[in-house]
């Protein structure tokens, strides 16, 4: 029996059946709650289903009227996508990387306590956040911007900031900045204040002269991997994001679809007009937008060959 | 190195060449903390500063009444608010540990144990790295559905233990660990659970308490779990017991309420953070993608 077990150690069978072992928890969850759901997004996109009937199979008929005939889409929430995306992602990454790379110039001890209030309020992400928010932006007189700009008079009317389709957009851009100082921040933190301290002597010893070029020749090159992490991470977290404007204003759709997104727009056709083939339909194009971005941020960051 | 008059990072001493980097560090740093300075000051309110205009900022005369309301109100459906309290420190207790072990399995076998679909499993975690949850709500719901789990106490728990992020971390810190030092266990004799439970387990501290941190944030926050997937009131969450008195009450007392909520919802998160902060940022050194 003893010699059966050394056998079947020294195997490379009994070495493949441990390492799938190891990962088999890991991999049924990783297949059944994201893998099969892609796909099965996929699929269900060429549909007609509204989870009474079964579905039936329409080709690519929700992509045409997704195209062609659903003008909210079209020309509110792709357009807003692209504009909290674009503004929220860059800047929000930047910012990250222009914070971390600050408080790498300053000593531990009051680095550790900055860097927890700035990564503080990704912390509080989701409700507890909106909460605050719209306690600050409350419409009436109460909410805290509106007294103090009547304090100053500045205006004369409490605004509805939250349901005015003005200033919502706004608000969402803010709200998801503040709170996008999350592990991409952290990662970039921990990658500026890894660089070997000798790159920079030598730098300086060939001729480098400021700050600026320090930052473009040293620090951004030699932490490549960290930063592209934190661009994937930016990414995520400004697509996650994408509730906020309901979160905000309490409805969905927002006021005159100010602050629709297309994660918002997936909830209003799955969740409110249970047209899942449709919603699925949009699910696969944010998956497309999010993919492309990510190819685009490998480009900038990823190693070459 | 006397010439040498560049940049120190992570300087040892302070200089008066740091102060412009506080100039610009400190205002952002209040600017982020302002909300979360005010929700602590807001829950503590008394009725009448609560109701006082204009509003002030900090409180004079702090109290406990709003934590007092907050725990003798019942929900409308007459569910006591510790019971959602008590489902979600339990559910977070049980998603944490598992999510640790699940992936800390998994990242070993990714980092030290060869088996044929390594590979292919690597490239797919990390493509999933940039997965957006949102975009599958819908065939979630229903693959979550055909399971059964749909108003189950499970349904908090299983959906959630795979995260691409905490195995793509994990497994880079294991990745630093010397293969001789595996290797030399195991001509000791000792079996690979061993070298997971005795050697890897120990040496990954830092890594497992940062996924820990990712896994108990995305789980204590989580609303859409309760809202899509429970219709049973007292299977919900304290997470989500606090969006409806959010979204129900635009009333000042309300407020009062929704602060003291929102700071019992905050103050577990950053009481673990500061914790377990040192561990971290150890991790994050291993984070990067090449």
């Amino acid at each position: 029996m003893k010699k059966l077990v050394a056998k079947f150690k020294n195997n490379r069978f009994a070495e493949e059946v441990t390492g799938e072992l190891f990962i088999f928890p890991y991999l049924l969850a990783f297949l059944v709650f994201i893998t099969v759901p892609v796909l099965a997004g996929m699929l269900l996109s060429t549909t007609y289903f509204n989870l009474l009937e079964s579905p039936s199979f329409i080709g690519f008929g929700n992509y045409i009227s997704l195209l062609t005939s659903d003008d909210i889409f079209m020309q509110q929430v792709i357009p807003n996508t692209i504009k909290f995306a674009v503004i929220v992602g860059p800047i929000g990454y930047m910012l990250g990387f222009l914070l971390a790379w600050l408080l790498a110039q300053v000593q531990s001890k009051p680095r550790t306590i900055l860097a927890l209030i700035i990564y503080s309020p990704s912390m509080t992400a989701g409700v507890a956040m909106s909460v605050m928010w719209k306690i600050i932006f409350s419409g009436d007189e109460a909410g805290y911007l509106n007294a103090i700009l009547l304090n100053l008079d500045i205006i004369e009317q409490p605004i509805q900031w939250l349901t005015n389709p003005d200033y919502l957009m706004t608000i969402m851009i803010i709200v998801t900045l503040w709170s996008s100082m999350g592990i991409g921040f952290l990662a970039m933190l921990a990658g500026v204040l890894n660089i070997n301290q000798e790159l920079y002597e030598a730098a300086y010893i060939d001729g480098m002269k400021n700050k600026w070029q320090e930052m473009f020749y040293i620090t951004i090159p030699s932490m490549k991997p960290q930063m592209l992490f934190g661009s994937i991470m930016a990414l995520i977290n400004t697509f996650n994001a994408g509730s906020i404007g309901v979160q905000l204003s309490g409805q969905n759709p927002t006021p005159q679809n100010a602050g629709q997104l297309i994660v918002t727009h997936i909830d209003d056709y799955g969740f409110i007009r249970y047209d899942m083939g449709y919603a699925a339909a949009i699910s696969v194009i944010l998956l497309l937008m999010v993919y492309l971005f990510s190819k685009a941020a490998h480009r900038l960051f990823g190693e070459r060959e | 190195m006397a010439s040498f008059r560049g940049t120190e990072i992570n300087p040892k001493h302070f200089h008066k060449s740091q102060i412009k980097f506080y100039l610009i560090i400190i205002p952002m740093a209040v600017f982020m903390a302002l909300p979360i300075v005010y929700i602590f000051n807001h829950a503590f309110k008394p009725l009448s500063e609560l109701f006082e205009w204009p509003p002030k900022f900090f409180v004079k005369n702090p109290t406990f009444q709003n934590f007092k309301d907050l725990f003798s109100v019942t929900s409308t459906t007459g569910i006591p608010i510790s019971r959602y309290l008590f489902n979600s420190i339990i559910i977070s207790l049980i998603v944490v540990l598992t999510s640790v072990v699940v992936s800390s399995m998994a990242g070993f076998a990714l980092s030290k144990l060869s088996f044929k679909m390594k590979k292919p499993l690597m490239v797919a975690n990390n493509i999933a790295l940039m997965f957006v949850s949102a975009s599958v709500v819908i065939p979630r719901y229903l693959i979550i559905e055909k399971l059964g789990l749909i108003d189950t106490f499970w349904v908090h728990i299983i959906p959630g233990l795979a995260i691409p992020v905490g195995l793509f971390l994990i497994k880079q810190f294991i990745d630093q660990i010397p293969n001789e030092l595996i290797e030399a266990a195991k001509i000791d004799g000792a079996s690979t659970f061993r070298i997971y439970w005795n050697i890897i387990i120990p040496l990954i501290m830092p890594a497992i308490s940062t996924i820990a941190i990712v896994s108990f944030q995305s789980v204590w926050n989580n609303t859409e779990v309760s809202t899509n997937y429970i219709n049973r009131e007292s299977l919900k969450t304290f997470a989500f017991y606090m969006q409806t008195l959010t979204t129900q009450s635009n009333a000042v007392a309300g407020q009062g309420m929704a602060a003291a909520a929102s700071l019992i919802m905050f103050i577990p998160n950053l009481v673990i953070f500061i914790i377990l902060q040192k561990n971290v940022m150890n991790t994050m050194a291993h984070s990067g993608i090449k």
